[in-house]
């Protein structure tokens, strides 16, 4: 069981890597939403799995139920990452952000 | 098993000052937003390692809850304080 937690935690920690990575290299700020928004979603999810799976053993009730309430942090992100994304999106709009294009006059 | 958690986290402190560079040096505000909501979601699953570290997972979990939900509160009242503003700098805007 071991490895199976070895894995998702891995997986994990290697989604937020890529999201880390993107955050910092793409060109402007509504490309930099796309790993924001999505990678540490799903790193979240995986690493969340790993450590909840961790936890279930030796089983008992006490340790079922906390397992529980870290697939609950994993629903409260899941509900609350893509509206603050959304409404990041949104006050870029409002506030008149221009979207970065390939220049003109170059092939 | 308690050294590859040690590793995780660590590796989690050190993705978060990477978007840590975000926070302070990006263009526009928003840019910081966006940086400081990184490292919000990355210190939700930081603070379970933490509880497993220490196995005290049962209380940890509560307050990776709780920073989950003020994560999400704080980026959503700064996005809707700042819709309101023209030209929010930077270099391109």
């Amino acid at each position: 069981m071991d490895a199976i937690v070895v894995v998702l935690v891995v997986a994990g920690l290697i989604f937020f890597a890529g999201g880390t990575v993107g955050i910092l290299r793409f060109p402007d700020f509504y490309s930099r939403l796309h790993p924001a928004g999505k990678l540490d979603t799903a790193g979240s999810l995986l690493a969340m799995t790993g450590l909840a799976i961790f936890n279930l053993f030796p089983l008992s009730v006490e340790s079922v139920l906390t397992s529980l309430k870290i697939v609950l942090v994993v629903v409260i992100v899941f509900l609350a990452s893509p509206t603050a994304t959304h409404a990041i999106v949104d006050a870029g709009v409002r506030a008149g952000l221009e979207p970065w294009t390939k220049k003109e006059g170059k092939p | 098993m308690e050294g590859f958690f040690l590793g995780a986290a660590l590796t989690l402190g050190f993705l978060m000052l990477l978007s840590l560079y975000r926070g302070i040096f990006g263009p526009t505000v928003l840019d910081r937003l966006l940086g400081v909501n990184a490292i919000g979601s990355k210190t939700t699953v930081l603070l379970v390692i933490i509880g497993i570290l220490y196995k005290r997972v049962d209380m940890f979990v509560d307050i990776s809850l709780a920073y989950a939900l003020l994560n999400f509160i704080a980026v959503l009242a700064a996005s809707r304080y700042f819709h309101k503003r023209k030209g929010l700098g930077g270099s391109s805007g």
